[in-house]
């Protein structure tokens, strides 16, 4: 039994996940498909848009895996590859945009929300110090007065 | 001031729900082309039409005009189709590039939906559309008489984008030197 479910977990760890990198696409110098798989992992379909033409089975998407390919064996380096794809398709196709313009509130918007969440806390419990530590305002004679006579109507010392 | 401040927290959710609000009327499918304002890149493909001349990116000049891809299995394609011969009966000129197509199918398309395309160029690897930046068809460029692409329609082109999009910049264009 112990045997049967390590084997089983054995062949579960084995199995990566899918890919849709079909067997006629992949390139047989396996240097030019490592280089291939990495760019291919890095560019999105822009038919599903939510994943990577690696990932996708839609047909635009290998079209673009035998492009990429293409470009490789012509002696293209990876970014000259990206590049291509970016011209066509925009950095929309990255699927880690790069900072722009258009990006700047993605990529900054969680800082200034930590700052302005950090300026709050900070605001507060200075507030909250302040409150404990600080002295009170001495009576007038009007308030003193009337203390002395609650003090008196009730018998107090 | 102070007595506000406990409002700020509704202040900041109803800025957020705002910009939500902004995005639900946005398609993430419609991608502004990176080509706007550069030349149709270089293409040369076959006829769609048996014994035609096919199409050049060269031809795409000398007058504004719409270079529409499309493909026989394309839905959408057929619903849009109505709308282009009613541009071709009006004077526009409509050239046509068949995305991942077969010419055959193309080309039986073409005889059976009615035909709006001045020049049609078959583009059965689908890399003439690539170079275009095409994602999914029907897709439409708009192209000044310079070759230069203008506007690209992703998608169908409505009675409301030929309306208020397209024509005003076609009529634009034709007033252009």
């Amino acid at each position: 039994m112990k045997r049967v479910v390590g084997l089983v977990l054995a062949l579960a760890l084995l199995a990566g996940p899918a890919r849709a990198v079909l067997p006629q696409e992949q390139l047989s110098d396996p240097k030019l498909e490592a280089r291939a798989r990495h760019i291919g992992s890095e560019l999105r379909c822009v038919v599903c848009q939510n994943q990577s033409i690696d990932d996708s089975e839609a047909l635009l998407a290998g079209d673009l895996r035998v492009l990429l390919r293409e470009r490789l064996m012509a002696g293209d380096t990876d970014q000259q590859v990206i590049d291509y794809m970016v011209a066509r398709y925009g950095t929309f196709v990255l699927l880690k945009p790069p900072f722009d313009a258009q990006t700047a509130a993605l990529w900054l918007g969680p800082f200034l929300a930590l700052a302005l969440g950090g300026i709050g806390v900070g605001v507060y419990l200075r507030q909250r110090k302040s409150a404990f530590t600080q002295t009170p305002d001495p009576l007038t004679t009007a308030e003193q007065e009337r203390l002395n006579q609650l003090f008196e109507a009730n018998d107090l010392p | 001031m102070r007595r506000f401040l406990f409002l700020m927290p509704v202040l900041a959710f109803m800025l957020v729900a705002a910009a939500f609000l902004a995005g639900l009327g946005r398609d993430p499918s419609r991608l502004p082309s990176t080509l706007i304002g550069k030349p149709v890149p270089a293409f040369n493909l076959p006829p769609v039409r048996a014994g035609d001349v096919g199409l050049k990116s060269q031809d795409l000049s000398g007058r504004p005009m719409l270079l529409n891809v499309f493909a026989s299995w394309c839905a959408t394609c057929h619903i849009e189709h109505p709308l282009l011969l009613q541009l071709k009966a009006m004077g526009i000129t409509v050239e046509g590039l068949d995305w991942k197509d077969e010419a055959a199918d193309g080309a039986r398309y073409l005889s059976e939906s009615g035909d709006p395309y001045t020049l049609a160029g078959n583009d059965r690897t689908g890399r003439a559309g690539i170079d275009l930046g095409v994602a999914a068809v029907p897709e439409t460029f708009v192209v000044d008489r310079h070759g230069r692409v203008r506007y690209k329609q992703v998608g169908a082109i409505e009675p409301d984008d030929w309306e208020k999009k397209i024509k005003p910049l076609m009529d634009r264009l034709a007033a252009e030197s």
